[in-house]
C-alpha cells in the first residue's frame, strides 16, 4: 500500500514566557491510502494539535510531516495551502461554513480555488447525495446543525481529496443527527476512495474505523488495527 | 487563480455584509462630504473675495493721474482691448437752491459704462443709468439725508445747475489722495465743462477705467509700463493689487477652513480604519476557512481589498455629491434664516480634490487592518480562541503607514502651499498619536501594578478590564483621544477666531467720522455726541505735514537720487500725524522705545508704523525733518509700531509725543458709532447746524461690505465645525463597537455565573467612565498645546483659554463614551445569557 501521510518524530512545544509546554512529543506513524484512522484520547491529549500539524495548518517544533508526497516543513504557507486545496478535505466540529455564501457556493469553493469551471454540476450532485438538493440556495444560518454538517461533508468531498481530516465531526450534533452524518461520511468515503482521519473521543465512531491511534499526554500510547 | 473567481467571491461574500459596512461607508461619506463642502465653501469664499475686489475697483484696471494723459500714454491705453471709461474728479463747493445751503463735495464726471463690476446703486434704480444721458446728477445718500433732498431738487455745481436724478447708495473709490470724506456727486462727463470748475490751478484727477479681455494679464502689462506711467505721475491699480489687500484680511479664515477640512478628512479616516478593523475581525473565521481550503493569503486579502475599495469608491462619490449638495442647497433650505444672500456654486476643483484625496487616504487607512488578512492562520478553524496572528515584519504595513504620512503631508501642502507648515502639522499629529498611546500604556501598567485589592468588586472588575488580555485601552484611548484632540482644537481655535472676528464686526466698530473739528469746538461736539447716546470712541488731533528730508539729505536731493530705496509715495504724501503719550490697543511696539512726552528743547523721538519705516528705509535713531505748514521740525526715529489692521479705528503712520505739536495748526477727528440711519440723520443735522465747518462721514456703506463678508465667515465657521464634530462622533461609535465583541462575552459569562444586571451595568459604567474621561482629558491637554501653537504661529492671534468649550468637550466625550459603551452592552443586560451567547457565537 502507498503511504499518504507520514509523521516522523513530531513534537510541538508552546512557549509562554520562560515556561515551555510540550503538547506533543515523539509522534511517529504513517497512514496508507484508503485507510480509515481514528485518533482518540482524553481532552488535552494533543489530538487537535496533531490534526492541525498533519494538515499543515500549524508548524511543528521538531520532526516532519509528509502529506501526499510533500514534506510540509519545507513549504511556505501558500505552498501548503496549495497542497490542501489539491489533496485535503476538512470537516470541523463547528462546521465552519462561510456564513455569507449559500450552501451551493460553500461546496463550490474548493473547486473554484483550483480554477476549475463547470463545477456547479459536481457541487449540486454532492449536495443531492447528502440529501440537500432542495436547500442549495440557503445560507448557513437558514440550516440546522445537521444540515450544516452535511453541507460541510459535501464541501469536504468536492475537490475529490486524497485524504480527509475530520475533527469531532459529530461533536456538535445530537445522537440521531450525528448518526446520520457518520453514515454519510463513511458512505461518501467508500464511494470516493478517500483516506479518512477522524479525531474523536466518541468510542462508537472510532470503532467504525480500520485503525485507532490513542494519545495521552502528547504521546502515542497505543496504535492498533481495528479490522 | 482566476481574477474572475476573486471578483465573484468578493461580491458573494459582501452580500450579507453590506449592512455591516455601513459604519465604514458613513465614515467615508461624512469625511468626504465635510471635506468637499468645506473646500467648496472655501473656494467660493475666495471667489467672493475676488468678486468683492472687482466690485470695489469697479474695473480690471484703473490708471489715474492729476492731469489728462499725454498722447504717448493715451496711445498705450488705446492699445488695450475691451471697454474703457473716463472719469474726471474734482472737489468743489456745491449750492443747494432749495435750502440755500452749501456743501463741499467731490464731483465725478463719468463717460462710458463704468462700473464694469458691481453697479451704481441708486434710488430710484434707473437714475444710475439715466444720468449719463439726461442732464441729472446723482447725489450721495448721506448728503441727500443731510439736506433733506429728494430726486427732482436742484444742485448747483460751479456755473451749472443740475436736477438731482437720484440718491446714490454706494461710491466707488476716490481717484485723488485728497479728502475722501466729501460726499460724491456723479454727473455725465460731457456736462462737466458747463460747470467751469476746471480752471488753471484747480485740483483735478483723471481716471481711466478698463475692462480687460478674459485671460489678459493686467499685472504683466502693468509691470512693463509702470515706470513710464509713474514718471508722468500716473498710477496703475489692477484688480490683483486690490485683491491682495483684501486677501490679507482673509488669510486667517482660509487657514482655519483648511484646518477644518483636514480634521474632517482625518476623523473620517480614523473611522475608516476602525470600521475596517471591525469588519476584518468579523471575517477572521471565514478567512481562516478559505485558507484552510487552500486559498493563498494574498488572494484572501484581495477579496476584501476589492470589497473595501469598491465600497470606498462609492462612499467617496456619495460623500462628494453630498458635500456639494449641502453647500449648494443648504442656503436654499435655510432661506430666510441666513444673514446674507448666498451665491454658492458647485466647485469642481473641490470635488476632484475630494475624490482623489479621499480615495487615496481612505484606501491607505483601510489597508492597515486589511493587510492583516494575509497572515490569518488556517489554524483558527480548529482553535476557537486563537492568539493574534503575528507576522514577523510586514513591510507592506510600513509602506501603508508611510503612504498615510506622505498623503497627509501632500494634502496639507495642497492646502497651505508650505512644505514647512505641512511637515509641522503632520509631526504634531504623529506626536499626539504617540503621546496617547504612551498614556494608555502607562495607565494599563499602573492599574495592573497598583490596583488595591481592598476596593470593591465592581471597581476592581471595571478597572482590571483596562489591562486584561484583549483589552481595548490602547485602541480606545488613541482613537477617542485623537478625535478629542482635533475636535477640541477646532473648538478652541474657532472660539479664538470668532472672538477676533467679532471685534471686527460692525457691532462694535465706529461707523461715523466727524472731520475738520476746530480745537475749541471739540468739547461741545463731544457733549452733543453723548447727548445722542453715541459713544465718543476716538477723539484725536491731526496735524498735516510733509517730509522735508531725512538722514541728513533734503527731500529734493533724495528724489533726484536714482539709487534711493525709499518709496515715492512715502516721500510725496501729505502725512496726517497725531500726538499722544500712550499706544492704543491695536498698536504693538516692535522696536525701540516709545516716548510719550517731550520737554521743550529735548530731542523729539517719534514712532513710525512698520510699513512706513520699510517704505522709507530708515532705522531707529535716523533723523527725519518735517515741514509742518511752514515750520521745520527735526525728529528722530524712536520706535517702530506694528498696527493691527483687523480693526477699523484711525491709524497713523507717524506718531508724535506730547509737547511738540500742541500749538501747530490742527483739527480733530471724532469717531463714533450710530445704531441706525435715523439717529445718524438727526445727529448729523444738529452737528452741521451747530458747526457748519465740521464734515460728517458715514462709514456705514463701507462697513456694510465688510460686514457682509464677516457674517458669512462666522456662519461658515460654525457650520463646518459642526460637520467635523458629526464625523468625530461616528469615529467614537466605531471605536466603541470595536470593543463590544470582547465585553459582551465577558459580561455574559459573569451573568451566567450569577452577577446581577445592576453589577454588570456598574462594572461597564466604571470601565467606560474611566476610558472616556481619560481619553477626553489627554485629548484636551494635547488640544490646549496644539491650539496654543496654532494660535501663536499659524493664525498669529492672541491666545486665551476659553474654558467653556473645554469643559463641554470633556463632559460630552465622557458622557458619549459611557452612553455608547452601555448601549453596546444593553443586550447583555436585557436578555438571557444564553440568547446572547447563541447570537454572538453562532
Amino acid at each position: 500500500m502507498q503511504e499518504i501521510l507520514k509523521v516522523n518524530n513530531l513534537s510541538k512545544v508552546y512557549k509562554s514566557g520562560s515556561k515551555e509546554l510540550t503538547v506533543l512529543s515523539e509522534i511517529l506513524f504513517s497512514i496508507d491510502k484508503g485507510e480509515k484512522v481514528a485518533i482518540v484520547g482524553p481532552s488535552g491529549s494533543g489530538k487537535t494539535t496533531l490534526l492541525g500539524l498533519c494538515a499543515g495548518l500549524d508548524k511543528s517544533t521538531t520532526g516532519t510531516v509528509t502529506l501526499a508526497g510533500s514534506e510540509l516543513s519545507n513549504l511556505s504557507e501558500d505552498e501548503k495551502a496549495a497542497v490542501r486545496n489539491k489533496s485535503v478535505g476538512f470537516i470541523f466540529q463547528n462546521f465552519q461554513l462561510i456564513p455569507t455564501l449559500t450552501a451551493l457556493e460553500n461546496v463550490m469553493i474548493p473547486l473554484e480555488l483550483q480554477g476549475k469551471s463547470d463545477i456547479e454540476e459536481r457541487a449540486s450532485s454532492l449536495l443531492e447525495r447528502v440529501g440537500l438538493g432542495g436547500r442549495m440556495d440557503h445560507y448557513p444560518s437558514q440550516l440546522s446543525g445537521g444540515e450544516q454538517q452535511r453541507v460541510s461533508l459535501a464541501r469536504a468531498f468536492s475537490n475529490a481529496p486524497q485524504i480527509l481530516f475530520a475533527d469531532e465531526p459529530t461533536g456538535n450534533l445530537d445522537d440521531d443527527t450525528g448518526g446520520k452524518v457518520e453514515q454519510l461520511l463513511f458512505e461518501l468515503n467508500e464511494q470516493e476512495g478517500t483516506t479518512l482521519i477522524i479525531v474523536t473521543h466518541d468510542g462508537e465512531l472510532a470503532a467504525k474505523t480500520d485503525r485507532i491511534i490513542k494519545l495521552r499526554g502528547g504521546k502515542i500510547i497505543e496504535d492498533k488495527s481495528n479490522k | 487563480m482566476k481574477l474572475s473567481f476573486i471578483l465573484k467571491t468578493a461580491l458573494r461574500d459582501s452580500r450579507k455584509n453590506r449592512g455591516k459596512l455601513a459604519l465604514f461607508m458613513s465614515s467615508i461619506i461624512c469625511g468626504i462630504a465635510a471635506l468637499v463642502a468645506i473646500n467648496s465653501f472655501n473656494h467660493n469664499l475666495v471667489k467672493d473675495v475676488n468678486e468683492q475686489s472687482k466690485t470695489l475697483l469697479g474695473a480690471d484696471m484703473v490708471i489715474s493721474g492729476d492731469r489728462p494723459a499725454l498722447e504717448s500714454l493715451q496711445l498705450m491705453m488705446d492699445s488695450l482691448e475691451g471697454p474703457k471709461s473716463t472719469e474726471i474728479e474734482l472737489f468743489s463747493m456745491s449750492f443747494l437752491p432749495k435750502s440755500e445751503e452749501s456743501q463741499f463735495v467731490r464731483v465725478k464726471g463719468l463717460e462710458g459704462d463704468f462700473p464694469y463690476y458691481g453697479k451704481l446703486i441708486t434710488v430710484p434704480p434707473e437714475a444710475g443709468k439715466d444720468f449719463k444721458n439726461n442732464r441729472t446728477a446723482l447725489v450721495e445718500e448721506s448728503m441727500m439725508l443731510q439736506f433733506n433732498l429728494s430726486p427732482g431738487d436742484e444742485i448747483k455745481l460751479g456755473q451749472a445747475t443740475f436736477e438731482i436724478g437720484g440718491s446714490l447708495k454706494n461710491v466707488f473709490g476716490s481717484l485723488g489722495a485728497g479728502s475722501s470724506f466729501a460726499p460724491t456727486i456723479y454727473i455725465a462727463k460731457k456736462h462737466l465743462d458747463e460747470t467751469e470748475l476746471i480752471q488753471q490751478g484747480s485740483m483735478v484727477d483723471y481716471g481711466y477705467y478698463f475692462k480687460l479681455p478674459e485671460g489678459f494679464d493686467a499685472d504683466e502689462w502693468e509691470d512693463a509700463r509702470r515706470e513710464t506711467f509713474r514718471n508722468e505721475t500716473f498710477r496703475i491699480t489692477t484688480m490683483e493689487d486690490q485683491r491682495e489687500n483684501l486677501n490679507e484680511a482673509f488669510t486667517n479664515l482660509n487657514s482655519f477652513l483648511n484646518l477644518v477640512a483636514l480634521v474632517a478628512l482625518l476623523l473620517g479616516c480614523i473611522g475608516v480604519a476602525s470600521s475596517v478593523m471591525i469588519y476584518v475581525r468579523e471575517k477572521m473565521s471565514s478567512i481562516a476557512v478559505f485558507r484552510c481550503l487552500g486559498m493563498k493569503g494574498n488572494h484572501a486579502f484581495l477579496i476584501y481589498f476589492i470589497q473595501i475599495v469598491t465600497l470606498g469608491f462609492i462612499g467617496v462619490v456619495i460623500g462628494a455629491a453630498l458635500g456639494s449638495a449641502i453647500q449648494v442647497y443648504l442656503p436654499v433650505v435655510l432661506g430666510d434664516f441666513l444673514p446674507y444672500e448666498v451665491n454658492m456654486e458647485i466647485s469642481w476643483k473641490a470635488i476632484t480634490q475630494g475624490l482623489v484625496i479621499g480615495l487615496i487616504v481612505s484606501i491607505l487607512f483601510a489597508l492597515i487592518p486589511l493587510l492583516a488578512i494575509r497572515n490569518v492562520s488556517p489554524l483558527r478553524t480548529l482553535r476557537a480562541s486563537f492568539e493574534e496572528d503575528v507576522a514577523k515584519r510586514d513591510y507592506l504595513k510600513w509602506a501603508a503607514y508611510s503612504g498615510i504620512v506622505l498623503s497627509i503631508v501632500g494634502f496639507l501642502y495642497s492646502l497651505t502651499d508650505s512644505i514647512q507648515d505641512s511637515l509641522i502639522f503632520t509631526l504634531g499629529l504623529a506626536a499626539a498619536f504617540g503621546i496617547l498611546y504612551g498614556v494608555a500604556a502607562v495607565v494599563t501598567w499602573t492599574v495592573r501594578k497598583y490596583l488595591p485589592r481592598s476596593w470593591s468588586f465592581i471597581f476592581r472588575q471595571g478597572l482590571s478590564n483596562l489591562y486584561r488580555p484583549n483589552n481595548q485601552t490602547k485602541t480606545l484611548l488613541t482613537s477617542i483621544g485623537l478625535g478629542t484632540v482635533v475636535l477640541a482644537t477646532l473648538f478652541i481655535i474657532q472660539g479664538l477666531l470668532l472672538k477676533n472676528v467679532s471685534g471686527m464686526d460692525a457691532g462694535n466698530q465706529p461707523n461715523m467720522i466727524l472731520y475738520g473739528i476746530e480745537k475749541e469746538q471739540s468739547n461741545r461736539l463731544a457733549e452733543i455726541t453723548e447727548s445722542y447716546d453715541l459713544p465718543v470712541i476716538q477723539q484725536v488731533p491731526i496735524v498735516t505735514m510733509r517730509l522735508d528730508g531725512w538722514k541728513g539729505r533734503s527731500r529734493t536731493d533724495w528724489l533726484a537720487d536714482t539709487a534711493r530705496t525709499a518709496r515715492r509715495w512715502t516721500i510725496n504724501r501729505e502725512t496726517r500725524v497725531t500726538y499722544r503719550d500712550t499706544l492704543t490697543e491695536s498698536e504693538k511696539l516692535i522696536e525701540g522705545t516709545f516716548t510719550g512726552n517731550v520737554e521743550s528743547g529735548d530731542s523729539i523721538f517719534i514712532s513710525l508704523a512698520s510699513n512706513f519705516k520699510r517704505s522709507l528705509d530708515v532705522e531707529i535713531g535716523d533723523e527725519l525733518v518735517w515741514n509742518v505748514q511752514g515750520a521745520r521740525i527735526k525728529t528722530y526715529v524712536g520706535s517702530i509700531r506694528e498696527i493691527e489692521f483687523n480693526s477699523m479705528s484711525t491709524r497713523f503712520f507717524v506718531l508724535f509725543p506730547r509737547g511738540v505739536l500742541e500749538r501747530a495748526p490742527q483739527f480733530e477727528v471724532l469717531v463714533t458709532k450710530s445704531p441706525d440711519a435715523q439717529t445718524t440723520a438727526s445727529y448729523r443735522n444738529e452737528v452741521v447746524k451747530t458747526f457748519p465747518n465740521v464734515s460728517l462721514i458715514d462709514l456705514g456703506s463701507i462697513l456694510a461690505t465688510l460686514n457682509d463678508i464677516l457674517s458669512k465667515v462666522s456662519y461658515i465657521i460654525k457650520f463646518m465645525a459642526g460637520f467635523s464634530i458629526l464625523t468625530g462622533f461616528l469615529v467614537l461609535l466605531s471605536s466603541l463597537i470595536l470593543s463590544k465583541f470582547q465585553r459582551v462575552k465577558e459580561s455574559v459569562l459573569l451573568r451566567t455565573i450569577g452577577a446581577s444586571r445592576r453589577q454588570i451595568f456598574r462594572i461597564n459604567l466604571v470601565e467606560y467612565a474611566l476610558l472616556g474621561s481619560l481619553s477626553a482629558m489627554t485629548g484636551i491637554v494635547l488640544a490646549l498645546i496644539a491650539s496654543f501653537l496654532l494660535a501663536k504661529f499659524m493664525f498669529e492671534i492672541d491666545y486665551s483659554i476659553l474654558w467653556t468649550p473645554i469643559v463641554l468637550m470633556f463632559v460630552i466625550v465622557t458622557a458619549l463614551t459611557m452612553f455608547i459603551g452601555l448601549m453596546n452592552s444593553r443586550e447583555v443586560l436585557n436578555k438571557s445569557p444564553l440568547e446572547v451567547l447563541r447570537k454572538e457565537v453562532g
